[in-house]
């Protein structure tokens, strides 16, 4: 197999179709592709595409959570069975904080059925907590906190794990958007800091233009890899580059893409997307 | 939800309200068929500094607990089990709703003919009223479990004990405890009920004999003990079941 | 039928079918419990010779009585505790602890004040079920979306215009879950009260035929009621689930 050197591939897919069987009868629904794609070991990479192009599907493909239909996907070289594989992390969309835990434990519990000892699970909780900004709110309860709080701490939750593999679904969906820049700052630190890889999906397109190495442009459903963008950014980025004109090349080639998509999507979705 | 302190006020003028009503009534239905509020406090203190009245509230007593116990557990592992399996919650909670519609003391017979004329029939009487509404609620609680939790459980690798455990059961705990609120009151309607019956001793039974004898004094001093151990449980358990509601 | 209708009967089927062959292998004595096939043929005669006509044409009548005290005092009562608000704050605890309350525990009393007849039994069907009806009136007041009160405002309709035609539809599937409830009741509270203590009526007949040791009467008489009370249920449950399907809300 491949040598662990810097460009070498992370996760590949071949071919990975995902087709919905329909419920009672109904018609079945061909979400996802077929799609070929290659993540590099320790790049940034973000998806965009129009509402109901199978991002999250693709998503939680290679998180293991839904088996393909089609199609083969390799983590490290192993491939994924619609089995959660160690060394990778999940971010969602809506707030995953349990309400009756505090914030400390709300980490700590994906840590708490391994083998770890108690003082280094403590340890590794801390050390999330200050990565992520949340020490003085250890003993806090997620209703006591922001929604953008309350997303650090899931985020928290998953870097305890140490995952190479970092997956996000729109994970700053909910928030507003001087919020999301913010975190998206974050994130970006985050990221130089675990060296670990990172797969995005958003439909904000400056947010994956500002945070990504490359960006997978989706198409409407079935939702295929139409293009990939280069973004070119140097690895200690900001959110400043939003004021760079190439930022904004970069933003308008991904709707000339994305416009076309959007209004087929739209059309397609009579009923609720 | 209403703030507790207004509630607190609101509920001592209704108790008040509710004395003024029952004395007014008195006064006009007079002695034959009712007690002054006084009265029947007071007789209500006798009864309870009687030894010959501790008996009868210790074998209520006794058949309540035991049929809370039974309630609760039967009800529990029902409503966990039909609430996680989605096709055997669709088939079988109708028929717990439909069993819940029937008057149960029709039922009554075919327990006392099953179980004989003794303590596990008022047992199982007062179970069968308790673990209809815990089943129900627990269903509904672990089905209204938000997916996203069961999602990261499932990304952070539980096991299916592990996920009822430490997600589950925690997620839909104040749900749970609606139910149990509720079965607690039920059951222990259903127990003094059965006592009422085919029993020689206990509350219900001696309410049952007062009837016969036409001895009101007794009539309106159980009755009175046995609502304000109800109310007053049931609002212990509203508190309890407030706090769990609010921390979500 | 659905397939999970179908396996519930199954289940049902084969949960009698079990309980026959009990019965006729002698696990299940006969003084117990007769089998269910016997029991089904006594119900039959029993409606055919009409025997019991009197009793149930009278716990029906007074279920109905009782029932419609419940809906129509309370969906009133409702409505007026929805406009007082400190009246609201101040009953609210009540309502929620008023099903702990034994309130057969009232009928010897109720007894003694209005005699062995009718009225204490509708009584106790009447207070069991109006908390049901007042709470659930309550709450589907209280669940009227604030953005539609405001549309009737932009639209300037009279008050009396946004309560017939934006508050009370709206309301309805949950005062529905109320009627419900006051069925239930209806039937819990006079077939009990009959049981504990009356002259008249299925519930006596239930407990008479219980003390004369008379189970072919008592179990079809059982099974009768079990029989009206779940097909009075399960119309409800089926109208109610069309109401809140159609609102997308189940």
């Amino acid at each position: 197999m491949s040598q662990h050197n810097k460009t070498d591939i992370h996760v590949s897919l071949r071919g990975v179709t995902k087709i919905f069987r329909g419920a009672d009868g109904g018609a079945s629904v061909h979400a996802l592709g077929p799609i070929d794609l290659d993540l590099k070991r320790g790049e940034f990479f973000a998806v965009v595409g129009p509402s109901g192009c199978g991002k999250s599907t693709l998503l939680e493909v290679l998180a293991g959570l839904s088996e393909v239909t089609e199609g083969d996907v390799r983590f490290e070289g192993k491939p994924i069975h619609g089995e959660v594989m160690d060394g990778v992390g999940v971010v969602f969309q809506e707030d995953a904080c349990f309400p009756w835990m505090t914030v400390f434990d709300n980490i700590a519990f994906g840590l708490r059925q391994t083998q770890l000892t108690s003082s280094e699970i403590d340890k590794r909780v801390e050390q999330a907590l200050a990565m992520m900004g949340l020490t003085p709110f250890a003993k806090s309860y997620p209703a006591q906190l922001s929604g953008g709080m309350r997303q650090r701490v899931c985020i928290a939750r998953t870097l305890v794990l140490q995952p190479r593999l970092i997956l996000l679904d729109e994970p700053f969906g909910a928030l507003d958007q001087q919020t999301r820049l913010l975190m998206g700052e974050e994130l970006l630190r985050l990221w130089r800091e675990t060296g670990a890889t990172i797969f995005l999906i958003t439909h904000a397109l400056d947010e994956a233009a500002m945070l990504a190495d490359r960006i997978g442009v989706m198409s409407a459903r079935p939702g295929r890899l139409l293009d990939i963008v280069e973004t070119g950014w140097g690895a200690d980025r900001d959110s400043r580059i939003v004021e760079t004109e190439d930022f904004g090349k970069i933003t308008a080639h991904l709707w000339q893409w994305l416009r076309g998509e959007s209004m087929k999507a739209i059309a397609r979705s009579g009923a609720a997307a | 939800m209403t703030n507790d302190t207004v509630s607190w006020r609101g509920s001592f003028y209704l108790t008040a309200a509710f004395l003024l009503i029952w004395q007014i009534t008195y006064m006009v239905i007079g002695d034959l068929a009712l007690r002054s509020p006084a009265q029947t406090f007071t007789f209500a203190f006798e009864l309870l500094k009687k030894p010959s009245f501790w008996p009868h509230l210790i074998e209520t007593g006794k058949a309540f607990a035991a049929a809370l116990v039974v309630a609760v557990l039967l009800g529990l592992a029902i409503g966990i089990s039909l609430g996680l399996k989605k096709l055997a919650g669709d088939v079988f909670e109708p028929m717990l709703v439909a069993l819940y519609s029937i008057p149960k003391v029709t039922l009554y017979p075919i327990l006392l003919l099953t179980f004989g004329l003794g303590i596990s029939a008022k047992i199982a009487f007062g179970a069968l009223h308790g673990f209809i509404p815990v089943s129900l609620f627990t269903i509904n609680a672990v089905r209204n479990v938000r997916p996203i939790f069961l999602k990261t459980g499932r990304v952070l690798k539980l096991g299916r004990m592990a996920m009822v455990r430490r997600i589950v059961i925690p997620a839909a705990l104040p749900e749970i405890f609606s139910g149990l609120r509720i079965g607690f009151s039920l059951t222990m309607i259903g127990t003094v009920l059965g006592e009422m019956f085919a029993s020689q001793k206990g509350l219900g039974y001696l309410l049952m004999n007062a009837i016969g004898l036409h001895n009101v004094d007794i009539i309106m001093a159980i009755t009175l003990m046995l609502i304000i151990f109800a109310a007053g449980m049931s609002s212990i358990l509203l508190m309890i079941d407030r706090r769990l509601h609010r921390r979500v | 039928m659905t397939f999970t209708g179908l396996l519930r009967l199954l289940v049902i089927g084969g949960l009698i079918g079990l309980i026959e062959i009990l019965c006729r292998v002698g696990v299940i004595d006969n003084f117990t419990m007769p089998p269910p096939s016997r029991i089904a043929l006594d119900l039959w005669r029993i409606v055919v010779t009409g025997k019991f006509n009197a009793a149930i044409v009278k716990t029906l009548s007074n279920a109905a009585t009782a029932f419609v005290f419940a809906v129509t005092v309370g969906i009133a009562a409702g409505v007026m505790i929805h406009a007082a608000k400190p009246l609201r704050h101040a009953l609210d605890p009540f309502f929620a602890t008023y099903y702990a309350i034994p309130v057969l525990a009232f009928y010897p009393l109720l007894i003694i004040l209005f005699g062995l007849g009718d009225a204490p039994k509708i009584i106790i069907a009447f207070m069991l079920g109006v908390v049901a009806v007042i709470v659930n009136t309550l709450n589907g007041l209280d669940r009227v979306p604030r953005v539609l009160l405001k549309t009737a405002r932009m639209a300037r309709l009279s008050r009396f215009a946004t309560a017939i035609k934006i508050t009370l539809p709206s309301a309805t599937p949950y005062v529905l879950t109320g009627i419900k409830f006051a069925v239930a009741y209806a039937l819990i509270g006079i077939i009990g009260s009959e049981f504990v203590m009356s002259t008249n009526g299925v519930g006596f007949e239930i407990a008479f035929a219980y003390n004369n040791f008379d189970n072919a009467t008592m179990y079809p008489l059982i099974l009768l009621v079990m029989i009206v009370s779940i097909s009075i249920n399960m119309v409800l449950v089926w109208w109610e689930k069309r109401l809140l399907s159609r609102r997308g809300l189940r």
